[in-house]
């Protein structure tokens, strides 16, 4: 098969369109970049692609609340043709501020009965915008939903940037009931290996990992979910971030992980069209 | 119907926002047992009911998971229940006019959901609970709003509408000018807020009574800011009489004859190798990058803008700077930030702060919040930067913005042509930033934030976001043929520039505004945010108009450029202003200053008990890490983002654990090219006491070893000027400006670094109620913009391998007089470091020779705080120990005391941790230098400093690292 096409959904404030279309291209894929506008004057120019991506930045500013007014956009106007697009066996990846838009959109974890969203992404514990490198592993034992975008990852070493991505449940049962789905697919996580010898430290009483290995603060240490079909992921890390050896803050320290941690993702994506 | 919709954290979830109060309030002394609760709202006027109203808090406005809403019609009782018991509320709210971007962006997305609201308004509301009168009024005033955008409503809201402005009746307003004698004149230029001399007003009312009338409004306020300092740079570009204790200098233009002098002669040496593009004449200073690609740079101040409201100050500060690339050739794509402070120390009390002038915490916070927010919307990494602590910044804070954009070389030039069109895109304008170049112009008072409140403004990141996507779209289907950026001045500026050499109409009526009201002449000098200019050939104007419709950006046809060689201006069909654009330009009356320097005698520097071979110097070491100039600023690092745009290399933050303070950030800008880009800076405040000609001679030698240190070719460096100074009009602080520019010249040349571009922010300085003035210190700025040609070759400055040798590489001097040594022991005296241009050329060369060859394993420049806390730096940093050798210190003198070794401030010196295969290639590479081998990295957690066979610094490399973290780990 030829290469997939990704569409790269773009809105006032999107930022990391051109990295993302990069990265996806690097992995072997044909990115466009589309505004949202165009989308919602022809939502069949959708048809034509087998990824939807929702990159990072600001969508409008991330006013009112990080990615709402596009995820409402979404919601409002394109749930149609994104149904049928995720019907028809492709992928739908957010990255930061595409994963609050998806999160938002009800694009992800199915409405809890009395039709809220089960959970959401809201402000840092710190309170403020945060960049940094983090370590995360994937739930892959035992796992009830296999995820296309992160086939044979185990752990990754990604940037985050944002300040609104901590993940909170409604309830503690609703979290348990994601748990058991297996949605919670990405996890921050403690270092591993030599590289980075650290002091065991003190977790949470609910087993959150302390700042700065959960930079947020989110519930369960999630940092990704996906749908029930696997095929929809959202993220807050930035794997765009990290397609390439210099990209790796210590890579002047001789070691790298490799191949680059974001460019396996994508990758996968790309694999599951072959 | 007023709708108020006020939103609070849920049952169980934080109140972030409560918080931060309570620690700033407490930072300020209001201390002791009251309560804060907080919630954010939405005003939303329109005709609608209850049930719609509650469906757009539900599904727009709060987030069901962690928040919880009151939603009623203004007045409700409901609205004033506190969260808690006992509490009054507090409304806070922008003033009319002021820039409010979620408010713009929730009626659009209304709209968008269906419904119809006419206005709409955000306000932070806040519930207190046992505070005093006093207390309460001192927690308004301090942190919880500023005067100079906010209003404070105690209780319930007292308004039924949201005000949307008056319509704006045309009235043709001319000032009798003619008749006026110096006096008027001077009450004119003075409540007028034109800020123009004696011989300025003159010349305006002699050249109308030349030509029988009286000017407009319009034509003098367009005088006063095309002759603004900020504009024209009137006396640094100007008529100088200088004398120092060996020269006397008659300067015609003194910055064309030194700074912009070195360029032209360096430019003339490198013949067919010149890589300047385009220097000292467009928005930013270009250079070439690879073959593709230019590369663009500017640095700017936002100094009085960020003393009055720092967020807004800072935020627009940044944002203007952004459109400075993007306003050169036809239009850079930004690819980085730079942002540099000065504060008065953080923890000064709050009763030694004067009136009028805010904590040096909230200028801080703020101006980092401003900073971060609008250059992490636009998605533009910020890389680099720095902070300078000095009480004299405490009335007049400096923001310096910077950014860099990339810029096809085939776009590198713009000409608008007779008959293009004038097109206004991006934002609409308001009456915000009314008199922000001339205000800029003048010192700041204790009732600045009074007087010039039209000139603090809020940006919105996102609208730039909008003009910047369509800008670079319509550069590349070569739709325009010119494009300057609206900033101070507004349309007057950038409009009169553009039409400089041609002429040009304007219909002002047609220029879209955020509100109705405002009058022909606000509009013309507006500096609304957000706006850019073009000139578009009439053919192509369908095509523009047709993207920025795609992308929903405002674009108007404004007027036309015309050859006539006059500035005419419309309102409703009837001339308002008719000016030669050779008088605009070019009339100004040449004015001689005089300016003179003495450098203050030097005076010995008392070394005491530690000159001696037996003092232990540990505690100074702890002492100067933990200073706040030389300690970690993480805290506001990793507020940006550094690393959007996929292109970043070396990040501000290096070492095993990300944490330690790199010398200068890489980056591609270019993703499937390995050529860099390195950005870094150098400033020495504290060295301007002494003398500015080394302060700023040290500045250049700091901003270009920075560059070396990570793996720059020091031939491939440009550097900007940004000079801050006190009150030109006193000769000694004109001399000791001149005496830096002096500097910049000279050291330019030996380095064979050329000054691209460069600005200046003159009269910095506060005059208190009591009528002190308080000066800043001479502030330079120094910015380099370094190249490499692989970045896979760059260096970081932590330690990488036991086992390694250490190297010290450069002389060093007596030279303690304004070091960081000094600072901590409240000394003063001593030897200014001296820059050797020879040595210094030799030193970079060589060992950017030995970085490229892969010698080296790690090199951190010596700065602050000299060979000690580079070395700390690097150890912790790597997470290894050392132990140095103070005796092999390369050194002419041979007495240098210990005190010396570890802390002098010398220029041109570096660490390095050499590949230790590769020892003997490096010590051939820089056999000519002066460098010594001063021990090796070990693998234990401990760094010491050895003199005969004495240890005079011993320290856990873990203490270290906390003792320059904590500081600033807000």
């Amino acid at each position: 098969m030829a290469s997939p096409r990704v569409f790269i959904l773009r809105a006032p404030g999107t930022n990391c369109d051109v990295e993302t279309a990069y990265a996806f291209e690097r992995a072997g894929a044909r990115a466009d970049r589309v505004h949202v506008r165009r989308l919602l004057e022809s939502p069949s120019l959708l048809r034509e692609y087998q990824i939807l991506c929702v990159p990072g930045g600001f969508s409008y500013g991330d006013d009112i609340a990080a990615g709402r007014i596009l995820a409402l956009q979404l919601r409002q106007h394109l749930q149609p043709v994104l149904e049928e697009f995720h019907a028809g066996d492709k992928l739908l990846l957010g990255i930061c501020n595409g994963f609050q838009v998806l999160l938002k959109a009800g694009l992800l974890l199915p409405p809890d009965e009395d039709g809220v969203v089960p959970a959401t992404l809201t402000w840092n514990d710190s309170g403020r915008y945060e960049d940094r490198w983090i370590h995360l592993q994937t739930t892959i034992e035992q796992r009830p939903i296999s995820c296309p975008f992160l086939v044979g990852i185990e752990r990754l070493e990604l940037p985050i940037a944002h300040a609104e991505g901590k993940f909170v449940p409604r309830n503690g049962e609703t979290l348990a009931r994601l748990e058991a789905a297996g949605h919670l697919v990405l996890r921050y996580a403690l270092p591993v290996g030599t590289d980075c010898p650290q002091p065991e430290p003190a977790t949470h009483s609910d087993g959150r990992l302390p700042f700065p290995f959960n930079p947020n603060g989110s519930a369960a240490n999630v940092a990704g979910v996906c749908d029930a079909s696997g095929r929809a992921l959202g993220l807050m890390p930035h794997p765009e971030r990290f397609i390439d050896t210099v990209q790796y803050p210590r890579w002047p320290r001789g070691w790298t992980p490799d191949p680059p941690s974001g460019l396996t993702l994508f990758r996968n994506a790309v694999r599951y069209f072959a | 119907m007023l709708w108020e919709v006020d939103i609070y954290p849920a049952e169980g979830q934080a109140d972030l926002a409560a918080d931060q109060i309570w620690n700033d309030a407490h930072d300020l002394g209001i201390i002791g047992p009251w309560r804060l609760a907080a919630a954010r709202g939405y005003l939303i006027q329109g005709d609608l009911a209850a049930e719609q109203v509650e469906r757009l808090a539900v599904e727009l406005l709060a987030d069901p998971v962690v928040e919880r809403f009151t939603a009623a019609v203004v007045g409700d009782p409901r609205l004033l229940v506190p969260p808690q018991e006992a509490m009054t509320p507090i409304y806070v709210l922008p003033k009319p006019g002021v820039m409010d971007p979620v408010a713009l962006s929730t009626q659009a997305a209304i709209r968008d959901f269906g419904q119809q609201a006419e206005a709409v308004r955000t306000f932070r509301k806040y519930w207190v609970a046992g505070l005093g009168a006093e207390e309460l009024a001192k927690l308004c005033a301090k942190i919880l709003a500023n005067d100079a955008i906010e209003q404070v409503v105690h209780g319930g809201l007292p308004f039924q509408r949201i005000e949307q402005g008056e319509p704006y009746r045309f009235r043709r307003v001319t000032v009798p000018l003619r008749a006026m004698d110096d006096d008027a004149l001077m009450r004119l230029s003075r409540q007028g807020q034109l800020f123009l001399s004696l011989p300025e007003m003159q010349t305006i009312r002699d050249y109308f009574r030349g030509l029988g009338r009286d000017p407009t409004d319009v034509e003098l306020e367009t005088l006063a800011q095309t002759w603004s300092e900020h504009c024209s740079h009137k006396t640094l570009a100007g008529r100088i009489d200088y004398r120092d204790e060996t020269r006397h200098i008659r300067f015609q233009n003194m910055l064309k004859e030194t700074i912009f002098a070195a360029t032209l002669e360096l430019r003339r040496r490198w013949g067919d190798a010149d890589w300047c593009v385009s220097v000292f004449e467009d928005n930013a200073g270009v250079v070439r990058f690879d073959e593709n690609y230019n590369v663009a740079f500017k640095v700017e101040t936002h100094n009085h803008p960020s003393a009055l409201e720092p967020y807004g100050g800072a935020n627009t500060g940044i944002g203007g700077v952004i459109r400075d690339p993007m306003g050169t050739g036809l239009g850079a794509k930004p690819i980085c930030n730079t942002d540099v402070f000065c504060f008065a120390p953080p923890d000064i009390p709050l009763d030694e702060v004067p009136e009028g002038v805010l904590h040096p915490r909230r200028v801080m916070k703020g101006v980092v919040a401003g900073v971060r927010d609008y250059g992490n919307r636009m998605g533009i990494p910020t890389v680099n930067g720095a902070v300078y602590f000095d009480r004299r910044y405490l009335g007049n804070p400096l923001v310096y913005c910077g950014n860099v954009g990339l810029l096809p070389c085939d776009k590198s030039r713009k000409e608008a042509r007779p008959g293009d069109l004038i097109v206004a895109l991006g934002g609409r304008t308001g009456r915000d930033g009314i008199h922000g170049a001339t205000f800029s112009s003048a010192e700041l008072t204790s009732d600045s934030e009074s007087l010039s409140g039209g000139a603090v403004q809020i940006g919105n990141a996102i609208t730039e976001k909008m003009l910047l996507d369509v800008l670079l779209q319509a550069r590349d289907r070569g739709l325009y043929h010119a494009v300057t950026d609206c900033g101070a001045g507004g349309f007057s500026s950038a409009v009169g520039e553009m039409g400089a050499e041609i002429g040009a109409e304007v219909e002002l009526d047609r220029v879209p505004l955020k509100y109705a009201g405002l009058s022909y002449c606000e509009i013309w000098i507006s500096e609304a945010q957000e706006r850019m200019v073009l000139a578009v050939p009439e053919e192509h104007w369908p095509d523009l108009h047709a993207l920025c419709e795609a992308e929903g950006v405002e674009a108007t046809v404004i007027g036309r450029f015309v050859p006539t060689g006059r500035l005419v201006l419309h309102y409703q069909g009837q001339e308002v202003a008719n000016l030669d654009m050779g008088f605009l330009h070019d009339g100004r009356p040449p004015v001689v200053r005089q300016a003179s320097y003495t450098p203050p005698p030097e005076t010995p520097l008392p070394l005491g008990g530690a000159s001696t071979g037996q003092a232990d110097l540990t505690a100074d070491l702890y002492a100067v890490l933990g200073s706040p100039n030389v300690c970690s600023k993480h805290w506001i690092i990793r507020q940006y983002d550094h690393e959007v745009q996929g292109g970043s290399v070396i990040k501000p933050l290096v070492g095993i654990r990300d944490d330690g303070p790199s010398d200068a950030a890489v980056l591609r800008p270019v993703l499937d090219s390995y050529r860099g880009i390195v950005l870094a800076c150098g400033m020495n405040p504290r060295y301007g006491d002494l003398d500015t000609y080394w302060m700023a001679a040290a500045a250049i030698d700091e901003a270009v070893r920075n560059c070396v240190a990570v793996g720059v070719d020091p031939r491939r460096i440009a550097i900007l000027d940004n000079f801050c100074w006190g009150n030109i009009d006193r000769p000694e602080t004109l001399g000791s400006l001149v005496r830096a520019a002096l500097a910049c010249r000279d050291v330019a040349l030996s380095l064979e670094t050329p000054f691209v571009s460069g600005k200046d922010s003159l009269n910095n300085e506060f005059r208190t109620a009591g009528g002190e003035f308080i000066a800043i210190p001479p502030s330079l700025l120094i910015s380099a913009l370094g190249q490499i040609d692989d970045v896979r070759l760059c260096v970081t400055m932590d330690w990488k391998q036991p086992g390694n040798p250490i190297y010290l590489v450069g002389a060093t001097a007596e030279e303690l007089g304004g070091s960081h040594w000094n600072l901590v022991r409240g000394l003063s005296g001593g030897k200014v470091p001296r820059h050797n241009a020879e040595a210094a050329r030799r030193t970079f060369t060589a060992l950017h020779r030995a970085i490229a060859a892969g010698c080296v394993a790690a090199c951190h420049d010596l700065s602050e705080g000299g060979l000690a806390a580079a070395a700390a730096e690097m150890a912790f940093a790597g997470g290894f120990g050392a132990s140095l050798n103070l005796d092999a210190v390369p050194t002419p003198n041979p007495d240098l005391p210990i005190v010396a070794r570890l802390f002098s401030e010398s220029n041109s010196r570096f660490l390095c941790e050499v590949r230790r295969d590769r020892a003997a290639d490096f010590e051939r590479l820089l056999h000519e230098i002066p460098v010594a081998r001063l021990g090796q990295v070990n693998d234990t957690s401990t760094l010491a400093f050895i003199s005969a066979q004495r240890e005079v610094v011993r320290a856990a490399i873990q203490d270290l690292k906390e003792a320059w973290q904590r500081p600033l780990a807000w």
